[in-house]
């Protein structure tokens, strides 16, 4: 087993100030990944492929710290945000969350809220003082690519929405605490596939201003929406990071045989 | 539409369907008997009876008796509005402690114990309660007394705290805390994870959540609790009759040792009435029924509306 030790080769100037280095996660005894080093590069989208069970949800995670929320979960390694180490000790993981935001697999908006105070929440959530949130609300909505359909029922439901419209709701309500990360975890596999391109892109006009990583295991949608790949992997142990590299170069041309073979779909 | 495919079916269906009607029967029942040997009483007092303070069973022909269970009704209402004033948030403030802050044994020993507790005859809580809360509430209440004296509702005549409407509140609300709190884990526990999650992710604290999804989302949850707690503290007898000495006179001041409530009254009169008392009593138990027919509902439209929005 090649010991995960492939880096995106990223030049000093375009690192987006996220990596990780020799991480590891566990749950309970269960060492789910070991020794992933990647450098992410900034305003562009990353996307984390791989067959089920190849920890790229659980890399993920630990890039904003929601690892630790899964009962008996440890983590080994580092997380550097900026050369901090997102780990140590007196950093407060809420304001880890802050810089790198995360949008779930299933659209989830606040239910018992609006539209305009679902984008608004995470202000809320984090005392942020809002100066103008009319403008607030339209330029998040905007970003998300759902202004134009909202604009008039903003103190609607945000259940009342299409499942799309929702998963787009969410990106709203991340943009609007101006994270530089967004961490995407299969966005658009609860979705329709008209609204996966909607939401596809969303991702792509997102990533000409922060950083965007993405689980996806659709590799159509790895393909159209992503500037760089990396490619995890398990052979029963613990997952690794077999490869990374431009998106371009991962489908064409990749140094793995077993990342040729499962971009060409012949397993996963 | 229903298809009925087999004979089993149809004998199944009829069962789980006889099994539904009989609770709907039974509530009929019981509100029709009431009714039925408390018309007599209603007719003749009318209003009088639901709004009088006089309540007096003439044994001497000649002089007329005269049932007025006003107070009673008022005491009633007084006394479970106390005690749902402590319960409420002292129940949600420990379901949220063992859903979100106890962890491994602390919580299971917990909700276990919660759950037993909730099974508890309220006699038992009552017995218990009267012993604590005629210590503990007398000194609570007297505090009240001295620095609020001035607001109307906390002013008193005598300094007996001890057997006043608000440690027979205390009492009751010892009562409604484990059901209440019960339900209302219940309820939290079911809050999806993702929600949670979400509000971590924007960079929430663990009270963020808490207010941002976990409350709003078993808001009617807790209410049903409570009003599972409120009819436990509704028709309360034992332990409303040993804390207060009955006292047909309106009062609206909690700290004074007077007050009563529907309940109560039927046990203590029950046993020494003569047939026309007996028939003042059951129509007394009518109008509890209704009162707490009408506070589920009530409670139902609530939860009904703050679901829907």
């Amino acid at each position: 087993m090649s010991n995960s030790s492939a880096v995106l080769d990223t030049p000093e100037q375009a690192f987006a100030g996220l990596e990780t280095r020799d991480a590891h996660a566990w749950f309970g005894k269960h060492h789910a990944l070991s020794g992933v080093s990647l450098r992410f590069p900034a305003k562009s989208v990353t996307g984390l492929i791989g067959p089920s069970g190849c920890g790229k949800s659980t890399y993920l995670r630990l890039l904003n710290r929601m690892h630790e929320f899964i009962p008996n979960s440890a983590m080994a390694g580092e997380v550097l945000l900026h050369g901090d180490d997102i780990y140590g000790e007196s950093v407060d993981p809420a304001a880890i969350r802050l810089k790198v935001g995360m949008v779930f697999q299933k659209p989830n908006p606040f239910p018992a809220m609006t539209i305009r105070e679902n984008v608004i929440s995470g202000l809320k959530l984090a005392h942020i003082k809002i100066d103008n949130e009319d403008d607030l609300v339209e330029k998040c909505l905007n970003r998300a690519g759902l202004w134009k359909e909202v604009k008039d029922r903003l103190d609607a439901s945000g259940g009342s929405l299409s499942g799309g419209q929702q998963q787009r709701l969410c990106i709203a309500r991340s943009l609007a605490v101006e994270p530089e990360v967004l961490l995407m975890d299969e966005p658009c596999s609860a979705l329709d596939p008209g609204s996966t391109l909607r939401i596809e892109e969303t991702i792509k006009e997102l990533a000409e201003k922060i950083t965007v990583v993405i689980v996806t295991h659709n590799m159509q949608q790895a393909s159209r929406v992503s500037d760089y790949c990396a490619f995890f992997l398990s052979d029963g142990g613990p997952g690794v990071l077999v490869e990374a590299d431009q998106t371009r170069k991962m489908f064409t041309n990749p140094t793995d045989t077993r990342t040729a073979d499962y971009v060409q779909g012949k397993f996963g | 539409m229903h298809v009925v495919h087999s004979r089993g079916d149809k004998v199944f269906r009829g069962i789980v369907t006889a099994g539904a009607l009989t609770s709907l029967v039974i509530l009929g029942l019981i509100g029709s008997f009431l009714f039925a040997r408390g018309a007599q009483v209603f007719s003749q007092y009318g209003l009088k009876f639901i709004t009088g303070t006089n309540w007096s069973s003439s044994m001497e022909e000649g002089i007329p008796s005269e049932f007025g269970m006003g107070p009673m009704l008022v005491g009633t209402i007084i006394v479970s509005a106390i005690a749902l004033l402590f319960a409420v948030p002292m129940s949600i403030a420990g379901a949220l402690y063992i859903e979100f802050y106890a962890t491994g044994r602390v919580r299971k020993m917990l909700s276990g114990l919660l759950d037993l507790a909730a099974a508890i005859p309220s006699l038992i809580f009552g017995l218990w309660g009267i012993q604590i809360f005629t210590n503990f509430g007398q000194r609570w209440a007297s505090f009240l007394g001295n620095r609020l004296g001035f607001v109307p509702i906390f002013n008193t005549i005598s300094d007996n705290y001890g057997r006043s409407p608000f440690v027979a509140g205390c009492v009751l609300a010892s009562m409604v805390v484990p059901i209440t709190t019960s339900v209302a884990r219940e309820v939290y526990s079911r809050t999806p994870r993702e929600l949670i999650d979400t509000c971590y992710a924007l960079g929430g604290s663990k009270w963020g959540a808490i207010k941002t999804v976990v409350l709003p989302f078993g808001k009617s949850g807790v209410v049903g609790g409570a009003m599972l707690g409120l009819g436990r503290a509704l028709g309360e007898t034992v332990a409303v009759y040993l804390v207060l000495n009955l006292n047909f006179r309106y009062t609206f001041r909690i700290l004074e040792s007077e007050g009563g409530n529907v309940a109560s009254l039927i046990a203590t009169r029950f046993g020494e009435s003569s047939s026309e008392e007996l028939t003042a009593l059951v129509a007394a138990g009518f109008v509890l029924f209704l009162l707490t027919l009408s506070v589920n509902m009530v409670a139902s439209a609530i939860v009904a509306k703050t679901t829907r929005s």
